[in-house]
């Protein structure tokens, strides 16, 4: 240190632009033009498409009205299903947010302002490619139209719960949907949809594999192990990475955005990268299409950053007005994807404002019944449980001798204890 | 058969029979691993069978649970066990508790083998034998093979286990058994009886420890390489000990154990592992939970000390037949 006449070294610690009570100003915020960005054909080699790894795939413009060569031109009937499937999302995510709050489970949470990150792209997946999903894309089940008490029964930890209670709230786990078991531990199921795409490839299957991750869980070892393995093997799988701007209270520049973009994690892997308005339905289901048409032509894996913004808190454990303005959820540039969506519908003429009122209606209904089915099931905390000597049921796939013995003294002394 | 060609042995009749085991790990493909372990397998199934990966073991071992997810089987290799730790978190919470989680809807039937502990001038980073902390794991299964015979038939029955396995092989006696003596020369495998490797079909069962050699005045706990030291010294000092070889950590085979141990009321438990937390602590516990009124003497722990594994000090810290010797002079004289 002594006797260099150099000036000191300085530490960078990141920094949100807007903190709680800061009036949010997106003005300077460079709101990519709908329709801009090129649509290579699926087997353009990844170096020949780095700009879209840096660029953002828009189709819906401020009007709603569908721009350029990535509007994916979907039936109005798909257009609608996808509308109510994000309304549906919403509205159950209200509904179990409520009764989070009245003490009927421990925790739970929302995707406000993300519902087409997961709607969108399950609609323009096949039913049999394999999802494995973060905790955020409940709307895959949804858009796989599974059962709600199914998920609600989950949620409460009741006497329904296919997981016999063992799995935190959201934690679903639905084989016959094809959406792989969540874990708590994050990007986990990057290498893992890596592998079961390897997997597919090697038996000559023409199904692939799909799996997601906020922008902050980029920075784990485990998804960067994914991508090699992908680039490596040309692993037929889509990696998605939900940019929401927040993971808990930590801007995304903690996970490096001010230096790059997620999408161009793909760069240094050799993979195809799209950055897409996560906000755009259209932007969704079309990158998606590319993606997957891309993985079954034996093209390879593609990344796609769904640069979003999450409306509401991490979970029901959170309180964002503690760590970030509360004016960036209503300012956002790029909208609310549900809002977006049913601009571009009326547009078309195939919508109007009083049937999507009675539909948000209906939704909320559908979702009140299914709790009320649900609840008749129990919820956390009324008693309602799965048998208590279930816990020791799964361990392995035989009941050990140790396991035995374990749960033989549990209900021992519980019998002692009078319980 | 060697303990290699064992091993090798056993991952060709499985893949045989079973068209969906699959091998992957570093070097395991074209090279055949770097202890040959996997050699020639590539040639016979194919590269979408048996393949190199990356560096990275989270990557293979995460890789490998949607392998199996899809519904293959697959056996990967981590190159030495002191090189799992970036596969910890795939292993253990993942691996681990699929099934649990998923209230069996997903399992990950995989069995990771990887080359474990010390004797080879392998320092810190060739030489550690991390079986304690997956046994602490609910969910994982953990064997241990001494010889070619039980390598091969283990093995099997792993790879055709349901559950998550690891498979621990002691690369110290890949070529031939380790009594501890590293200034005698060491004979191969063909010499001794556990050489004689069927070479089509069998098992060994999970769960069933062998006694390797019946006793009455004190019980030998081993596992690995130690099952040979534990001969050795026992020959040596011409005590009439029962050397329990227990084969699987996880599950374990209580019965055999507690049964020998009320016989002599006296018991040594020896690993290469550090002693603190180590399996030997269960073992110990175990025993006394057991045994307590049969005991003459207290449980001795015989194991690798509490510091990471020396390079040039390897026999220092390896527990071999004077240390061995010296807790088995102890537990007798009380």
């Amino acid at each position: 240190m002594t006797g260099r006449n150099l000036p000191p070294l300085s530490l960078h610690v990141p920094e949100p632009r807007f903190r709680p009570g800061d009036a949010v100003d997106f003005a300077d915020f460079d709101m990519p033009v709908a329709g801009a960005v090129a649509r290579p054909e699926i087997g353009t080699a990844p170096a020949e498409m780095r700009d879209h790894s840096y660029a953002m795939v828009r189709v819906l413009d401020d009007q709603g009205h569908a721009q350029g060569p990535w509007d994916p031109r979907l039936a109005p009937e798909t257009l609608l299903k996808m509308l109510r499937h994000m309304a549906l999302v919403r509205a159950y995510d209200e509904r179990l947010y409520r009764a989070q709050r009245q003490g009927k489970t421990s925790f739970y949470m929302k995707c406000t302002g993300e519902e087409a990150t997961s709607i969108a792209a399950a609609h323009a997946l096949d039913y049999d490619d394999m999802c494995f999903p973060s905790y955020r894309q409940q709307g895959l089940l949804i858009a796989r139209e599974w059962p709600l008490v199914d998920m609600m029964n989950q949620v409460f930890s009741n006497k329904g719960d296919r997981l016999k209670g063992r799995q935190m709230p959201i934690m679903y786990s639905a084989r016959q949907a094809n959406f792989f078991s969540i874990s708590g531990n994050l990007a986990t199921q990057y290498p893992q949809a890596v592998g079961w795409a390897m997997a597919s490839a090697a038996r000559g299957d023409t199904r692939i594999s799909a799996v997601w991750c906020g922008e902050g869980s980029t920075a784990e070892g485990d998804f960067h192990s994914a991508l090699t393995f992908a680039a490596v093997y040309r692993a037929p799988v889509i990696l998605n990475v939900i940019n929401n701007q927040w993971a808990i209270s930590s801007f995304s520049g903690f996970a490096g955005a001010e230096a790059t973009t997620f999408a161009a994690r793909a760069v240094g892997y050799g993979i195809a990268g799209l950055r897409v308005d996560g906000n755009d339905a259209l932007a969704v289901y079309a990158a998606t299409q590319w993606a997957a048409d891309r993985a079954r032509g034996n093209h390879g894996p593609t990344l796609i950053e769904h640069f979003t913004y999450r409306a509401e808190g991490h979970s029901t454990s959170d309180d964002p007005t503690k760590y970030r303005s509360a004016e960036e959820s209503t300012n956002w540039p790029l909208g609310d994807p549900i809002a977006r969506l049913k601009q571009h519908v009326i547009a078309l003429g195939i919508w109007d404002e009083e049937r999507h009122a009675a539909m948000d209606r209906e939704v909320a209904e559908l979702c009140k019944a299914a709790q009320r089915e649900s609840e008749a099931l129990g919820t956390l905390h009324d008693g309602l449980k799965q048998p208590f000597d279930s816990m020791f049921e799964d361990v392995f796939e035989e009941m050990p001798w140790h396991l035995k013995e374990q749960s033989q003294q549990m209900r021992d002394e519980r019998k002692a204890a009078g319980i | 058969m060697n303990m290699i060609q064992a091993i090798n042995s056993a991952i060709d009749i499985c893949m045989g029979r079973d068209d969906e085991i699959v091998v992957l790990g570093e070097d395991v493909g074209f090279f055949g691993g770097v202890f040959k372990a996997t050699e020639g397998l590539q040639a016979k199934y194919g590269k979408t069978r048996v393949f190199d990966t990356p560096i990275t073991e989270c990557g293979i071992i995460g890789v490998a649970v949607g392998m199996a997810t899809y519904g293959l089987r697959p056996v990967p290799e981590i190159q030495f066990a002191d090189y799992i730790y970036p596969a910890l978190d795939q292993l253990v919470s993942e691996a681990a508790r699929l099934r649990y989680r998923s209230a069996g809807e997903y399992t990950a039937p995989i069995t990771v083998r990887t080359p474990f502990g010390g004797g080879i001038f392998g320092g810190q980073t060739h030489s550690q034998s991390p079986e304690g902390i997956f046994t602490h794991v609910a969910g994982l299964k953990t064997v241990i093979p001494s010889n070619p015979y039980d390598a091969k038939g283990l093995l099997i029955a792993a790879i055709e286990d349901n559950d998550p396995v690891i498979f621990f092989e002691p690369k110290r006696i890949y070529n031939g058994p380790f009594d501890g003596h590293y200034d005698r020369p060491v004979q191969p495998w063909s010499k001794f009886p556990e050489s004689a490797v069927p070479e089509g079909y069998y098992r060994v069962e999970l769960g069933k420890a062998r006694i390797v050699r019946p006793g009455d005045d004190v019980t030998i706990l081993a596992y690995g390489t130690m099952v040979h030291v534990a001969q050795g010294v026992v020959a040596d000092a011409g005590i009439d000990a029962e050397i329990i070889d227990l084969r699987t950590l996880v599950p374990l085979d209580l019965e055999t154990i507690a049964k020998s141990v009320k016989k002599t009321g006296r018991c040594v438990v020896v690993h290469e592992a550090t002693k603190t937390s180590g399996f030997g602590a269960e073992l110990s516990a175990l025993v006394q939970e057991h045994c307590f009124h049969h005991l003459e003497a207290p449980v001795q722990r015989v194991t690798g000390w509490d510091t990471p594994y020396p390079h040039s000090l390897e026999w220092a810290y390896f527990p071999g037949p004077v240390r061995l010797g010296e807790a088995l002079k102890r537990v007798m004289q009380d």
